[in-house]
């Protein structure tokens, strides 16, 4: 029995926190979770909090990845917040610049950028 | 026979103590020339004697025994605040050596001269400690300040509310970047900031790895949901980037740090604009 991520929903948006380190199924999980809820409660967004991973690599990389190309087929933004100093100097090491994943700064930066882009329309990638 | 000597020596030593330290603390002061008084260096010589009388008593010849931990402390400390004042490495191995010079118008006896120049293998010994200290002293320094050289070229400055400014001076190479990084990444998260501008005013030329080290500050600074500006590109640098066919790809780059000031400023407005249409709706 492994652990699952949870899901939370604020208003329109749904919350993932990612507090540890992620195994493939949890990763599996996640993506089936999360996509049914987007399509149970209609969100148009999804913010993806890693401020508490030290360690991304290439496989959380390509997960978020993976989750934000998910969530736009079913209508819905994804931004990933809380992005540490030193996790991102890692990954510019690496080589690896999450394209197409949109970033911001923390929680609160992440929601506005949902919300502007609800606003604008969902064209802008 | 060994122990014979050290005695002698001791006696001899012990004997003509004060002697041996006014002209100790004579020669050492003429050396050095007015740079330090006169006091401290009898102050440091004398500390020295007695502890190097003690050391004879208790641990013979071999300078490596346990018996020497005292002298040893003392000529590291001495070593150090020469090495701080400026002392060549000359100047303060000398303080150690003029003791045989003091030294020699008091033997008398071949059994004195026998145990002398056992004593002058303890000061050559000593000598050369005093030297190591100093160099390693040395090198101490210009690391400590090659470390404070790198932390005042790179500081990241606030020049509105959510904008960060770093003004690049001098060469960019990857101990450089790494710790502008960190910086710039630290304060976009202390500071709040949605925007970031890297200015380049002060380094003077861009290459290929340069330009590389800028795009990954660009790159990390994205990841972390900033938006970052590069200003400050001189028109030489700017054909010479063209010329070597570096591409910035999507990132802003602007002349002057006023122009990307501008165009934080007008991006952030638009985002407040938009948030504030949705905070009605």
């Amino acid at each position: 029995m492994t652990d699952r991520v949870p899901i939370l929903k604020i208003g329109d948006v749904l919350l993932v926190s990612i507090q540890i380190d992620l195994e493939d199924q949890m990763v599996m999980d996640l993506q089936e979770d999360l996509s049914q809820r987007i399509v149970d409660t209609g969100a148009h967004g999804v913010v993806i909090d890693i401020s508490a991973l030290e360690i991304v690599d290439s496989f959380v990389g390509r997960m978020l990845a993976t989750i934000a190309a998910i969530s736009r087929v079913l209508g819905a933004e994804t931004v990933v917040v809380g992005m540490r100093p030193a996790v991102a100097m890692t990954l510019v090491e690496l080589g690896l610049s999450l394209g197409g994943v949109r970033t911001a700064l923390n929680l609160e930066q992440g929601i506005g950028e949902l919300r502007r882009s609800r606003d604008e329309g969902p064209v802008r990638r | 026979m060994a122990h014979d000597e050290s005695d002698r020596l001791l006696s001899l030593l012990s004997e003509g103590r004060d002697e041996f330290i006014a002209r100790w603390v004579s020669t050492v002061t003429s050396t050095l020339a007015g740079r330090i008084t006169p006091a401290e260096v009898q102050q440091d010589l004398t500390d020295l004697y007695g502890a190097l009388i003690v050391a004879l008593r208790d641990g013979g010849l071999a300078t490596r025994n346990e018996a020497y931990g005292e002298v040893r402390s003392l000529l590291t400390e001495l070593s150090r605040s020469r090495a701080r004042q400026g002392f060549s490495p000359t100047e303060t191995a000398f303080g150690v050596f003029a003791l045989k010079e003091v030294l020699e118008p008091a033997l008398s006896r071949s059994e004195d001269i026998a145990a002398y120049l056992q004593f002058a293998r303890v000061l050559d010994d000593l000598g050369l400690y005093t030297v190591e200290t100093h160099a390693k002293t040395r090198e101490e320094i210009i690391s400590a300040q090659a470390e404070q050289l790198l932390e005042l070229s790179t500081p990241v400055v606030k020049l509105w509310d959510g904008i960060v400014g770093v003004p690049l001076v001098g060469t960019l190479d990857s101990a450089r970047t790494q710790v502008v990084m960190e910086k710039l990444l630290q304060s976009l998260l202390d500071q709040n900031a949605t925007h970031a501008i890297v200015d380049i005013t002060g380094v003077p030329s861009v290459d290929t790895q340069v330009a590389q080290h800028l795009l990954k500050t660009v790159v990390a600074a994205r990841m972390m949901g900033a938006e970052c500006t590069i200003s400050g590109i001189r028109p030489q640098i700017a054909q010479t980037i063209v010329a070597l066919g570096i591409e910035f790809g999507d990132i802003t780059t602007k002349a002057t740090l006023a122009d990307a000031l501008r165009h934080a400023l007008r991006r952030i407005e638009q985002r407040e604009a938009a948030a504030g249409i949705g905070g009605l709706a």
